[in-house]
Formats: structure tokens, sequence, C-alpha cells
């Protein structure tokens, strides 16, 4: 019964997205205030009813109802409840749900905090991305039903994949979805701009924050991943160039530049075509990225042959969205136009630098993610490519970016003077590459690699220092304190300099990991020890015992410093009663500057066992970075001139509803 | 500069930076292709010696043999088989008997100095490769066998 109520509410949520299509779009052209005004209403009774159905899924699940298909595909009896709640987007079926109730979401989000936008533009977004949620809707109901029964009902799941079984996972779907799915806000912003014919600096002030919070819970959503795969996977690894990480990465890239982007149209009105385009690629690429993970392409491509429906529905999907926006883009973008100009040194040359750096980044892992695809499809041959392309080409492509990250927020709008910079810049240029040769001789073991890698980070920590110095620091006859001076810098200022030294720290993490972190898988036997660095590791043998769904061995390993036992890492091999795989979960010793990782391998004798013992500097730089870019996002979208903007709109709404409708027509006349 | 040599400028530089990455991405690429051989064409010398590639298939049963890390085991097509050398630690689901796809060289003596062992996550889960390469072997062994039976018939007549 709850299924079918669940099934129930797509089908006429199907019909609502229909009407939110047709109706406000077609009101704006014809400049029909009531029809516009359809569009608020629709879009939250579709959020309501994709609740409802996911709130079905997720009972189901709670219930254990094997009468499920997918339910009995994903879950267990003995499932831990937050993992019953997990499965829900544990498989195909249930994450391109959990991607409708993100999109609807978002729209419900549009419909609220759009009080200033004019009504003509509301209704052209809201019918955009009506028109995604009719392409999952359809997709759903016709190829990945969720509440599809299971006749006659398994007696139990097959359990979640293990791997799955994870806190970080529960986590990870749903932030990775709200990045993507949040760029759609961006696309259609970007779409609606194209139909109406109008994008000016309003426009960009309007979807920078949608972009900007996306860009946050993508990049919270990667962050997660990568951690994720580094304590679960159990070989330490952080990123491994695969192509579902590679999935989630290109639309961060596109994204990343986005965001860049729309802050030249917001100030200087630039750029607004390539805007545009960067918007509907960064929504392509996060389609791309959804139906590449959750479509089994990955896995193998004729797994389309098994089930062509679904890959036939996604391709036409794609080929309707990206094919039809850039139609659209290229019908309409002339009547854009280009906006201001600047001349070569200026910060908007930086920042279309900074564009196409990402962007290229962008198509060469898309480049390396489809190529095999495609040689496969057609029967060429089975290629793979692997970590060693990515980082050939990632390394000249990020280096500029991260310089120009510290030239670009110094350098002035429109034009700007080479000398100047100069003299600004010489003294942290000088420092960067002294405390990278610096750090590297104190290590004793010199590299390029890593006092190139510190270097950079250096200069980005060094300019932003400069850059805020230059802001604040006391003029004669000027006589704010200083204190005061740091707190008029808005947040959205403050916002950049976080995320941009949220890069760096990124940056030492990556440099220090690759240049000094020790790895040694061993064979140890009872009391063996093996030394890295200050540290030795003594192996006391495995014991074994039952967790909740899962037979386990747990290894003890104890941490001696100077022949004290400093601690005991306990890492352990997991056996899942219901999918007999076994399970790899390593014990990490987390600190600042290094972390111990210790994991273990097979049993090889009586009480011998082989153990990877790894030593990793900097790693949680990694993650801290990636945190700190997110916490950047945050501070942007907080920005004081944001919320004024509300303010401004609540009140004007307040005023009158006839000036409204006055306003109303004159948006939709633009 | 004039407002038109500026905007040649512009253009040049900006064609010759985009042919400059386009060039730099392309040769990264062609050089870091790692290419997939069943161990029939490695028996046949299609496979490179000295270059990188993967070679998938099934773990022979009884053919895996520990010396500490040092790993030796033996993958076969179900027609021909390559003895493969790593050192390290084997992914969760390495077993006998089980498919999987091992990345290195060839050395001289044809023995296969893996760099990196990959079996995954699901054990139901063949990978793509070593399917591939048991697909094709099989397909050999049955066309083996059917010619055999005709030869037979020929000389029953």
């Amino acid at each position: 019964m709850i299924p079918e109520i669940g099934n129930l509410a797509l089908v006429l949520c199907l019909i609502l997205s229909l009407v939110q299509i047709v109706v406000p779009i077609a009101g704006a052209q014809r400049g029909n205030a009531a029809w516009m005004a359809m569009a608020r209403p629709t879009a939250r009774a579709q959020f309501f009813l994709v609740a409802l159905a996911f709130a079905c899924l997720v009972f189901s699940m709670l219930t254990s109802d094997f009468s499920v298909k997918y339910v009995a595909m994903t879950s267990s009896r003995l499932l831990p409840i937050q993992y019953k709640v997990a499965a829900v987007w544990g498989g195909h079926e249930g994450s391109i749900l959990l991607w409708l109730l993100m999109l609807t979401f978002w729209m419900t989000a549009v419909s609220v905090f759009s009080k200033a936008l004019p009504e003509a533009m509301v209704a052209r977004v809201l019918g955009v991305m009506g028109f995604v949620s009719l392409g999952f809707l359809l997709f759903i109901l016709l190829t990945s039903n969720p509440f599809e029964r299971l006749i006659p009902a398994a007696l139990d799941g097959q359990d979640l994949n293990p791997l799955l079984q994870d806190p970080g996972m529960v986590a990870h779907p749903p932030m990775l979805y709200m990045g993507y799915v949040g760029f759609s806000v961006a696309f259609a912003f970007a779409i609606a701009a194209l139909i109406g014919g109008d994008l000016d600096a309003a426009w960009a002030r309007w979807s920078r924050p949608w972009t900007t919070v996306a860009w946050t819970f993508l990049t919270i959503g990667i962050c997660l991943g990568s951690a994720w795969a580094y304590y679960t996977l159990g070989w330490g690894g952080w990123w491994f160039w695969d192509p579902v990480e590679n999935a989630s990465f290109m639309p961060w890239l596109m994204g990343t530049a986005l965001m860049h982007s729309l802050a030249v149209t917001e100030k200087r009105g630039g750029f607004k075509v390539w805007t545009v385009l960067l918007a509907i690629f960064a929504f392509s690429l996060s389609l791309l990225g959804t139906f590449l993970v959750r479509s089994g392409v990955l896995t193998s491509v004729h797994a389309f042959a098994s089930d062509p429906r679904r890959g036939v529905f996604i391709l036409i999907f794609l080929v309707v969205v990206i094919g039809g926006s850039l139609g659209l883009f290229a019908w309409r973008a002339p009547k854009v136009g280009l906006g201001g100009k600047f001349k070569l040194v200026s910060r908007e040359s930086m920042l279309l630098g900074n564009n196409v750096l990402f962007a290229a980044a962008a198509g060469s892992v898309l480049l390396g993610t489809l190529y095999p695809l495609f040689l496969d499809a057609l029967g060429l041959g089975k290629i793979s490519v692997g970590p060693p392309y990515f980082d050939t080409v990632f390394v000249p492509l990020m280096a500029p970016a991260l310089f120009l990250m510290g030239v670009g927020p110094i350098t002035r709008w429109k034009e700007a003077s080479l000398p100047e910079l100069r003299v600004r810049l010489q003294w942290a240029a000088g420092v960067s590459v002294l405390a990278g040769l610096a750090i590297t001789a104190i290590k004793g073991n010199f590299s390029v690699f890593v006092a190139f890698g510190l270097a950079l980070a250096a200069w980005i920590v060094i300019t932003a220092g400069v850059n805020l110095w230059g802001r604040v620091r006391p003029v004669p006859g000027n006589t704010v304190s200083l204190t005061k001076r740091l707190g008029s810098q808005s947040r959205s200022y403050y916002g950049m300099l976080f995320a941009h030294l949220g890069v760096a720290a990124f940056v030492i993490g990556i440099t220090m990991v690759k240049g000094y972190e020790v790895e040694r898988d061993v064979q140890m036997d009872l009391g063996d020890t093996v030394a890295i660095g200050p540290y030795t590791f003594r192996f006391n043998g495995v014991t074994e015992g039952m967790g909740p769904n899962y037979r386990y061995q747990r290894g003890s390993v104890d941490v001696l410093s100077n022949g004290q036992v400093t601690r005991t890492m306990s890492p352990e091999k997991r056996t899942y009663l219901v999918q007999k795989n076994p399970m790899t979960n390593a014990a990490i010793d987390t600190g600042l500057v290094r972390d111990l990782y210790v994991s273990l391998g097979e049993s090889v004798g009586p009480t011998s066992w082989t153990v990877r013992v790894y030593y990793k500097p900097f790693i949680d730089w990694i993650w801290m970075g990636c945190l700190m870019m997110a916490f950047g996002g945050v501070l942007a979208i907080s920005d004081s001139r944001y919320r004024i903007e509300q303010r401004k709109a609540a009140r004007s709404v307040l005023v009158s509803d006839a000036s409204l409708v006055g306003a109303v027509g004159g948006g939709a006349v633009k | 500069m004039k407002p038109r040599s500026k905007r040649l400028f512009w253009i040049v530089g900006g064609i010759a930076g985009l042919a400059l990455v386009v060039g730099l991405v392309l040769n990264a690429f062609r050089s870091n292709l790692v290419f997939f051989f069943t161990p029939s064409q490695i028996a046949d010398k299609e496979a490179p010696v000295g270059r990188a590639f993967r070679v998938g298939g099934m773990v022979v049963n009884g053919s895996l043999q520990r010396h500490g890390t040092d790993v030796h085991f033996v993958v076969t097509d179900t027609v021909k088989t390559v003895p493969v050398r790593y050192t390290g630690i084997l992914p969760d689901l390495f077993k006998e008997g089980k498919g999987v796809v091992a990345e290195g060289q060839l050395d001289a003596a044809g023995e296969f100095h893996a760099s990196q062992v990959l079996a995954k996550h699901d054990e139901n889960y063949m990978p793509p490769e070593a399917a591939e390469a048991l697909k094709k072997g099989r397909a050999v062994n049955d066309r083996l066998s059917k010619s055999l039976v005709t030869d037979n018939g020929g000389r029953a007549q």
C-alpha cells in the first residue's frame, strides 16, 4: 500500500511538472501575471509530492518490506537502522529519487528567496527547473522505479554493500547531490536569461549566491568521498582518478570557473556570454556525472545492452538538455552582448585566465574519463587511463592558476599597472621561493616538486596577507582603528580570502604526502616490529568476534616512541554475513602534521599476517583545505548585500500588491 | 597599440595558449594510455615488452604462492596462461578461481611484473577486462573443440 502511494505521488508530480513548464513560461512570454504566478505553488507542490514519495521509500526501508524490489536489493533485516536510511540512496533507483527530491527542494528554495526578482524571471527559472524535474520523473517512472514490487517477496534482502555501511557514506551522496542539483539553479537562471533576452549585473547578482551554495555543497561532498576512500578502502589513498570520482570533479572544476566568471559579470558586467556558457556546462557535467555513476555504464558499457531503455533514455535526455541549451545559446547569445572592456593587465584578464585553465582541466578530465568508454562501446578494444595521465596534465594546468590566485585579487579591475603590481608582490614572490626551498632543506631530502608546491602554497598565503594589509593598513589622516577597518571588510571578501587559504592548505597537504609519505607492506608475526621515522610499530596478533551484521578479526598494533607504548591501534578485517564480502577497516591515528595508518592484509601463517603500515605527513590538510574552501563559500553567501536585497524585497511586498503587479507587467515586457 | 592590432594580439595569444594546452593534454594522454591484453595475446607476442599494460583473466586454482609479501600467481583466459609476480598486499577480493586484472610490465622471460592488482568491490562482479579475456578464451576453446569434432568426423568417414 505505502509503495503505491509513493508511486502515485510521483505520477501526480509528473503532471504538475508539465504544468510548471508550460504555464509560467508562456505567461512570461505573454506578460500574463496570473500564469506566471502559477510557478511558485506548482514548485512547492512538487516538493511536497516528491518528499511524500521519498518518505514512502524510507518507510518501506525501515519496515524491511522485501516485497519492494529495491528494498530487497539494498537492505537486509540485520542492517543497523541508520544504514537502512542510507540504503534509500544506496542504489540506482533510490539515488535518482534523492536527486529529484533535492531538485524540488531547490525549486522551493528559489520560490521562497526570489521576492526581489522580476516575476517573469522567476516564472522562467522555475519553468526550466520544471523541465529538468520532468526528465527525472520520466526516467524514474519509465526505467528506474524504486517502488517496483517483487512477487513473491524475498525472505531477506541482499544487504547494503558493506563499503557503503559507513557514516561518511551516509552523508556523502546527499551532499554531492545538493551540489550537482544546485547547479541546476544557475543553469535555469542562464536559460531564463537567454529566453528573456536580458542579462545584466542584477542577473549575475541573483545567480551568484545560488552557484556559491551549490559549489559549497559539492566541495563538502567530494571532500567526504575522498576521506571515505582513505579510511574505508584500506590502502591509504585519498584520490584515485577513478571515473566515479572524476564524475563529481568535472562539475566542481566547471563550477569553480563559473563562480569566478559570475564575479566579473556582477562587478563589471563582463564575460556575460562566457558565464552563461559555463553555467550550461557546469549543469551538463552534473547530469553526466549522475548518470555515469548510477547507470552502470562504468561497470560495463554492455550493461546498457542488458537494459537498453535506461541507456537510451539517458542519452536522449542529455542530448535534449545539452543540445537544446547550446542551441538556444547559439541563437540568443549574440543579443546578450559582451559587456565591459578591459586591458591585458587587469583583474578581468586574470579571472579569464583562471576560467580558461579550469575549463581546460575539466575538459582533460572529461577526455580521460569518456574516451575509454567510447572505445569500448564502439568495440575498438579496452584501454584505461590511469593516474599518471591526470597527474601530468594537472600540475601544469593548476600551477599557473595558483600563481594567478595570488596576483588576481590584488590587481585592479579594468586596467592595472604592471610596475605597481611588481612593487607590491616582489617581496611576496621572494619570500615564497625561499620558504619552499627552506622547508625542503630542513626536511633533508630535497625535491623540486616539494619545493615548488610549498612555494606556491606560501605564495597564496603571503599574497592574501598583502591583499588584506593593503586594504586595512593605517593611512595618514585616517583615524579609524585597525579592528574597525578589519570589521568593515565585507564577508564575501573574507570568504574569498578564506577559500584561497584553503587551497593553500590543500596544496601543502598534497605536496607533503606525495613528497614524504612512507608506505610499508610487511609480514608480521607476534611481537615483530617495524620502524618508520621516530615510530616503531609492534604487532600483537589478531582476535576474532562478532559485530551487528558481520564477523571481525581485530588486530592489535602498539605504537612505540622512545621505547614507550604511546597508543594501540586496532585495524579490522570484516566479513559481512549476507554479502560475504571481506572488508578492511584501517586504524588511523590522526594528527595535525601526520597520520599513522595501519591496516590488515591477509593471514599468511598461524599467527602471522601481512600488514600495511603507513606514515602520511600532513594528509589531513587536504580535507581541512577543502573544508576551508567550503567555509569560504558559506562566508560569501552570508554577505550582507544579499540579505539587504531580501529585506528590501520583503518590504516592497508588504507595501502594496498593486505595485507588485505593475512591476510584473514591466518585467514581462522587457 | 591600435585597437585592431590589440584585438589581433588577443586572438593570436588565445589560440596559441589553447593550442599549447591541447597539445599538452593530448601528449600526456597518448603516453599514458594503458592498453589491455589477454593471456593469449601475450602468448602470441602481441603485448609490448617494457611498456605498462593490463592483463586480465582468472587466477588459476592452486597457483598462488606467497613468500612474505612477495606473491606469485598464474592468470589464464582458459586457453593460455601468464605467470604474474607482485610485491605487496593483494586486494580483499583476490581469490583463486576468480577474476583479476593486473597492471604492470612484461619482462624478457615472459613473466608479468604487476605494479597493481585490481579486484573490484563485489564478489559476484567480474572486472570487465577479466570477463572479456575469458569470453575470448572460451570462444577459442569452442572453435577448437568443434574443429576436433569435424576432424574426427572426417577420419570416421
